[in-house]
């Protein structure tokens, strides 16, 4: 499946969010052949899931946009989505791994018409809008999606829906017979970046998630602000659909942690600051938005956006780790338990929705890599073994926001070519 | 041309042919396109069809290819044809898809697409196929400026991957600031203690790796030329020089700390008792394996305060606005050199945001079962008597003013300061006066001037989130503390990251092929000297420098600074700047092609010149979303608005178009454009439109411009929508049939 060029020049990278796409990218804009391995069925990852960024407020879709750009018209990529590293072997120049692909059921016929989706019947909880709502179960993740190819969730394979979707595709695009696929691919040097996950807020058992509807998570409320979200970006409440213009931000759900995660998530003090200014966006002067925290982490320039959210009068800031929720159950109004450390004064704010600055922690804990790594108390990559060519990227390393994490991806891809060019050196010396 | 050949390709898929008339298309195509084959396919991204394409080029001698099907967006792997024109007619998205599938709108929705037609023949018979240059230079060494922590980390990264680096360092020694320090921060598993700098190890890398050579006690006295050739004169402290070429360049000349002379509140300079961070660092390598003395009188030290924040975060204006982001974790650590060598030293930290992300929060941890203390405070004033000082601070979670008294050592934390050089983006740093102008760092002979522009504060940052790397001066990155305040850790990161992205431009430099955004584009401006004006407008309006002047200031093109934005055609008032496949025929082309209704039709054309990063997409989504808009308008995506040029406006407006909107990116200081000044240059043009406008007898509205983000593709429709009534209520153009 490499064609004719030495495998052990290839860089393999693990994971198709902004990091991956990153390491791949840079990686084949230096002229390197690169395999990009995503497990989902389009690239764009989390951030694609994002509104808009801290500080600039812009659009992360922007920055999709232009990567893939640069993809489509760079043929040193291989995408494989649907696909997921199963196995690593071998030493650094030359590697094997396992690719277990999963059967997308539509083939590169499809047109994204749109037909199949149309005449498919069942829904299933959309995972692009964290499960808010229901999709079709002949779908494009998003409108961003790459490939633009439609999906078949495997749920309708061998159903009448399935068939329905078969029927309607003119293009002979939907194949039910497809079955998963096992390959192997032959690399230099590997990239792990198969990013984070939010922490499971269920664990967090006095915030009541999961019980309560109006205590969402932080990346729950992107999509809530987000035209293509599941509300069409309005902010409303779950429980009643009533505009939720007096929201609580709680930071370091979560993390910072020792019964949950021990680490600072970084970013969640930037998105809370961000996302009272979505507040302030949908709802003006009558939106109001109460930070509950411990310290406001607003590192280097992002202390100018603090500042201007603090001269926000509609945002409040107060110093304190939440130590309960309830919803009143006739209001549906959540209701916050705790003490202020400025000063000692207790409270129990009553809010129309609670945020929980969810913690990051990675996708894959480094334990479960199939490869080698060192992998610090949090599951996070801390860095390669002395002589490993396979190097740790994005918020696979640490709890990283996007600039960062697109920093250490090119440092990750520099570290891969690093690999692959000593292979290179090699095989003309020999 | 006598050797073009061109083809137009009509797709009826996707609902193509039930929609519009696909013989109506191909007569378009034959009749007024002039395209010599015309054929229809039903699944033109098919194997089929697309081999269809394929054989035509190899047996017809096709070399201009018009798809006339989906968006531009849409099935690029299909029609992937390298070495051929291409032009794309979007029939799906832009016109059936966007418009509503009826009666009524049936002549309309097929005028649309005829358009479409027309303009992707006219489009594709003025392009030419981008030859790329590949004689820019050839040098592979990288260049980097600064021997401290990043700068050894890029000249080491770059060396491992094979390149040569030549490093270029101020002082005297290698290690920057970490060679300052006693220990760093701790940067790993158990992230409890502080840990060796390693920065010993690291300059003996460097110095006994055959790649690298280092030239000390040197500065950069200028630099010439562009990625892949660079002509960097080098001059050492003894009065020697040298010119040495290289490919790319990384500066990464980090940091000096803030002076706490300007703290007089907190008796920095009153008395030796009071030091910042760096002032600690050399006590305790002073120290060595004794306990830190007070310096005052080599007494012992029983109390220590760490001020964070000490002239940052100032909102007073007069000291820094910003944090530095390493200085909480470097209190904890120093407060651990005290706790460390004897618990019962009191170390007190006040702060009023403790900022230690990630594993940082295990190090503070630590220094909590240290016996470390954290008061969240803020300190008011630092008052020297005798041997000690007393801290008065407001306690925060108290709610009061309160004091530390008998301390003997305050340290406090002053922040970062780039060393970037000249600012040449400050009209006052330009003119000032010599005695106290700041010292380039590059010295570039560029038009532009001599430094990295900067973007804040004096730090040569990114302005994009997702590309930190992003650079207004090809070939050259910012690295380190340089670039954004940053600790050891980071700045480690952060150089790898820049080696490689000197090394990327090394490589496209080779190549003749463009960097970032426009990756791989093989284009570039093709200037005709002769009818040039020496106006100089596309020297100083180009975002990246890349084009200087000779000395009759003719404009001078470095290809391999420009990044094919085409904002210099966009300036060019005698429209002498083009590149091959994108010009200023190849627009006004489009924009002629279009078949405008006389005046008693009903039928407004409005012209939409759209960003191809963000509004095109927008639109694009709209159609995806089947969102309704006028059926009038006729869309040409653009580099960037910043390559608009004038005549296209007035070339529209004199065909007898109604109406023209400009979409493009937001500007200002939360500036969204990615070629940074690309929608602001348009909007500053076209607000001087009006004469022009007002000299046809037009009224103003006929050239509007939006400010349109990738994500509005609800919005777009409405806008366009908005703009045909009021095109609707102003009544159509009177210059219509009199091109």
């Amino acid at each position: 499946m490499t064609g004719s060029i030495a495998t052990g020049e290839i860089i393999l990278v693990v994971g198709g969010g902004i990091s991956g796409m990153t390491a791949a990218l840079e990686a084949a804009e230096c002229g390197k052949k690169v395999v990009l391995v995503e497990k989902s069925p389009t690239l764009g990852g989390r951030t694609a899931l994002l509104y808009r960024y801290f500080p600039k407020l812009c659009h992360p879709a922007c920055g999709l946009e232009i990567n893939l750009r640069r993809l489509k018209g760079n043929r040193n990529v291989r995408v494989l989505t649907l696909a997921q590293v199963t196995a690593i072997s071998g030493a650094r120049g030359d590697y094997t791994a396992t690719v277990k692909v999963a059967p997308r059921y539509v083939n590169d016929n499809c047109t994204a018409c749109g037909d199949c989706e149309r005449a498919v019947q069942a829904e299933i909880p959309n995972p692009y809008n964290y499960g808010l709502d229901q999709m079709k179960a002949a779908y494009l993740p998003h409108a961003m999606a790459y490939p633009q190819r439609y999906v078949l969730d495997p749920s309708i394979a061998g159903t009448e829906d399935g068939e329905r979707a078969k029927s309607a595709c003119k293009y002979g695009a939907v194949d039910l017979d497809m079955k998963e696929d096992t390959l192997e691919i032959r690399a230099g040097a590997v990239i792990w970046a198969t990013g984070w996950e939010p922490y499971d807020a269920a664990k967090i058992q006095p915030y009541g998630y999961g019980l309560y509807a109006n205590v969402i998570t932080s990346v729950e409320f992107e999509r809530l602000a987000d035209p293509h979200g599941p509300t069409g970006g309005k902010i409303v409440r779950p429980s009643d659909g009533k505009e939720a213009k007096n929201i609580a931000f709680i930071q370091c759900a979560g993390s910072r942690d020792e019964n949950h995660l021990r680490h600072c998530s970084r970013i969640c003090c930037m998105a809370s600051l961000k996302q009272s200014q979505y507040v302030r966006e949908a709802y003006g002067a009558e939106g109001r938005s109460t930070i509950y925290y411990i310290d406001i982490r607003a590192i280097d320039r992002f202390e100018d956006f603090y500042q201007k959210v603090l001269k926000d009068p509609g945002v409040q800031f107060i110093k304190s780790k939440v130590a309960n929720i309830v919803q009143d159950g006739k209001t549906g109004d959540v209701i916050l338990h705790g003490v202020d450390t400025e000063g000692y004064h207790r409270y129990a704010n009553s809010h129309d929705l609670a945020v929980l600055a969810i913690g990051m922690q990675p996708s894959v804990a480094a334990a479960d890599i199939p490869a080698e790594v060192i992998a610090d108390s949090s599951g996070f990559i801390e860095g390669a073994l002395a002589g490993s060519g396979v190097f740790g990227a994005g918020c696979a390393t640490n709890a990283l926001d996007v600039n960062r994490a697109v920093q250490s991806s090119t440092a990750a891809a520099l570290r891969a070519i690093q690999v692959v060019n000593r292979v290179a050196r090699a095989e003309e010396a020999s | 041309m006598s050797d073009m050949k061109t083809a137009a390709y009509l797709c009826t898929g996707c609902g193509i042919g039930e929609r519009l008339s696909a013989a109506q298309l191909a007569k378009v195509a034959e009749r007024e396109g002039k395209m010599h084959l015309v054929r229809q396919h039903a699944f033109l991204c098919s194997s089929g069809g697309v081999q269809l394409i394929r054989d035509d080029l190899e047996r017809e001698g096709v070399t201009h290819l018009m798809i006339a099907a989906c968006s531009r967006r849409a099935k690029t792997e299909a029609f992937h044809f390298p070495n051929t024109a291409m032009s794309r007619a979007n029939l799906r998205e832009g016109v059936i898809w966007s418009q509503p599938d009826t009666e009524e709108a049936r002549e309309t929705t097929q005028e649309m697409a005829d358009d479409y037609v027309r303009m992707g023949c006219a489009e594709v018979k003025k392009m030419k196929l981008p030859a790329g240059n590949p004689d820019l230079g050839h040098a592979r060494r990288l260049l980097v400026v600064g021997g401290g922590i990043s700068g050894m980390t890029a000249a080491l990264e770059a060396s491992r991957a094979g390149y040569r680096a030549l490093m270029v360092e101020k002082s005297g020694s290698l290690g920057g600031w970490a060679a300052r320090l006693h220990k760093r921060t701790a940067f790993r598993e158990p992230y409890t203690d502080p840990a060796d700098t390693g920065v010993g190890e690291m300059i003996a890398a460097l110095q006994s790796d055959p790649n690298i050579e280092i030239v000390l006690n040197a500065s950069i006295a200028k630099t010439d030329g562009a990625p892949g050739r660079f002509k960097v004169e080098i001059a050492v402290e003894s009065g020697s020089a040298r010119t040495e070429d290289v490919g790319a360049i990384v500066q990464a000349t980090g940091f000096s700390t803030y002076d706490a002379a300007k703290l007089p509140e907190f008796a920095y300079g009153k008395t030796p008792n009071v030091v910042d961070q760096a002032g600690l660092e050399r006590l305790a390598r002073e120290a060595g394996a004794n306990p830190i003395r007070r310096p005052s009188d080599g007494g012992e030290v029983k109390s220590v305060v760490f001020v964070q924040c000490a002239g940052q975060r100032d909102d007073s204006g007069i000291h820094l606005p910003y944090c530095s982001g390493f200085c909480c974790a470097t209190s904890i650590k120093q407060a651990m050199y005290f706790k460390d060598a004897n618990p019962a030293v009191d170390t007190a930290v006040i702060y009023t945001d403790l900022r230690v992300p990630g594993n940082g929060e295990d190090f503070y941890r630590s220094a909590q079962s240290k016996g470390v203390t954290f008061t969240k405070g803020k300190v008011t004033g630092v008052e020297p008597g005798g041997n000690q000082c007393k801290v008065s601070f407001r306690d925060l979670i108290l709610d009061e003013d309160t004091a530390i008294s008998d301390v003997d050592l305050v340290v406090l934390a002053t922040g970062q300061v780039p060393n970037s050089g000249v600012n040449i983006g400050d009209p006052e740093d330009a003119v000032a006066d010599a005695e106290v102008k700041p010292i380039s760092i590059l010295n570039l002979s560029y038009r532009q001037g001599p430094d990295l522009p900067q973007l804040k504060y004096g730090f040569t940052d990114s302005h994009f989130i997702c590309f930190p790397y992003e650079t207004r001066r090809t070939g050259i990155y910012a690295a380190g503390p340089v670039r954004r305040p940053m600790d050891i850790a980071q700045a480690t990161e952060d150089a790898t990251g820049a080696a490689l992205k000197g090394i990327q431009a090394m490589e496209n430099a080779h190549a003749g092929r463009a960097a970032h955004p426009r990756s791989g584009d093989l284009s570039f401006p093709i200037v005709r000297l002769d009818g040039c004006t020496q106006c100089k407008r596309c020297t100083v309006e180009c975002p990246f420098g890349a084009i200087d002047e000779d000395e009759k200031t003719y404009p001078v093109f470095n290809e391999s600074r420009c990044r094919r934005c085409g904002t210099c055609m966009g300036a060019c008032p005698v429209r002498v700047i083009s590149f091959e496949n994108y010009s200023v025929d190849t627009v006004g082309a489009q924009i002629k092609a279009v078949e405008v209704p006389d005046e008693f039709s009903e039928k407004p054309r409005i012209l939409v010149l759209a960003c191809e990063n963000d509004a095109y997409p927008a639109i694009d989504m709209a159609g995806m979303q089947k969102n309704v808009y006028s059926a009038f308008v006729r869309v040409i995506p653009v580099r960037c608005l910043g390559s608009v040029n004038a005549i296209w406006i007035t070339d529209a407006l004199t065909c007898g178009y109604d109406g023209i909107m400009m979409m493009g990116c937001k500007h200002g200081d939360d500036y969204q454009c990615h070629f940074v000044k690309g929608s602001e240059l348009a909007s500053v043009r076209m607000s001087k439109i009006g004469d022009t406008l007002t000299q046809m007898s037009l009224e103003t509205e006929r050239v509007a411009t939006y400010e349109v983000a990738i994500t509005d593709m609800a919005r777009v429709p409405r806008l366009i929508d908005e703009y045909a009534a009021v095109i609707n209520k102003i009544g159509m153009s009177p210059l219509k049939g009199f091109a």
